[in-house]
């Protein structure tokens, strides 16, 4: 769906791996910066990758993060295998959480995570089967307004 | 107001970043939920928590804020204050608890984050 990528980059994420959740988002970033990505749209892209990320870490086995970077947007690509999700429009929803008090604990596990990220992401794409996985797409352009 | 005003004000001690005290604060927000802090907060917060695990250093990191307060005492554990140095966030420690800590400074002119639905 990308131009021409300019980089392209996978983080693998360990459900349950609590201490280091965030890594691949600070990874992400600062590869952002590198780039010299406009510091709102990285504020953005990384606060949907860490919730996404906190999201693997909370609930799923694995996970494959990838980043893809093209002239005119970047592409997150999460690919998890873990219980899944058995109904997305209720997990789009603010305040909705299955989280454990451990998750409450790390400061995470409002009920915020998918919100968030929509809020953040331009487009966003979620799939997802009970017991295998979610699969989630979020797409970010570089060279325009927001179309939100 | 600066990062050393505010040390003084909270009469805080710094845990790392010594360096960095004489940044300039425009605007803060506290809270020890950190889904909130990366739904409210902006790039330059100065953030207030109660939580003091890595992951309020990370979360910090990713939403650009300038430092953290920990409050009540608290302290972040070795990986957030390894991962603080690492990405250049002063951290700083406040015997005051939070609802005090947020009110000497919102006395002092330091307002909170701009864009909250009360103020649309």
């Amino acid at each position: 769906m990308c131009d021409e990528h300019v980089l392209s980059q996978e983080f693998e994420i360990k459900g349950g791996d609590f201490s280091n959740a965030g890594k691949a988002s600070t990874s992400i970033k600062e590869i952002l910066r590198e780039i010299g990505i406009d510091s709102s749209i990285m504020v953005r892209v990384c606060i949907a990758a860490y919730e996404s990320e906190m999201n693997v870490v909370m609930y799923a086995r694995r996970a494959t993060l990838t980043l893809s970077v093209s002239p005119k947007m970047l592409n997150l690509r999460l690919e998890d295998e873990g219980q899944g999700i058995a109904d997305i429009p209720k997990a789009m929803q603010e305040g909705f959480s299955t989280a454990t008090n451990e998750m409450r604990e790390m400061g995470f596990g409002a009920g915020m995570g998918l919100p968030n990220i929509k809020k953040n992401a331009d487009h966003l794409e979620i799939s997802s089967t009970p017991g295998k996985g979610t699969s989630l797409d979020l797409t970010f352009f570089l060279n325009k307004d927001r179309e939100k | 107001m600066t990062l050393r005003e505010i040390m003084d004000l909270l009469q805080a001690e710094v845990i790392s970043g010594h360096e960095h005290l004489d940044i300039e604060i425009d605007f803060a927000g506290g809270s020890d939920l950190m889904s909130d802090v990366l739904a409210f907060g902006k790039p330059g917060l100065l953030l207030l928590t109660g939580l003091s695990n890595a992951q309020s250093v990370r979360t910090a990191n990713i939403i650009d804020a300038k430092a953290v307060v920990y409050v009540r005492g608290k302290k972040p554990d070795a990986a957030g204050i390894e991962l603080a140095r690492e990405v250049g966030i002063p951290l700083l420690s406040t015997k005051y608890m939070m609802y005090t800590a947020c009110g000497l400074l919102y006395k002092q002119g330091v307002p909170g984050v701009s864009g909250s639905s009360i103020e649309e």
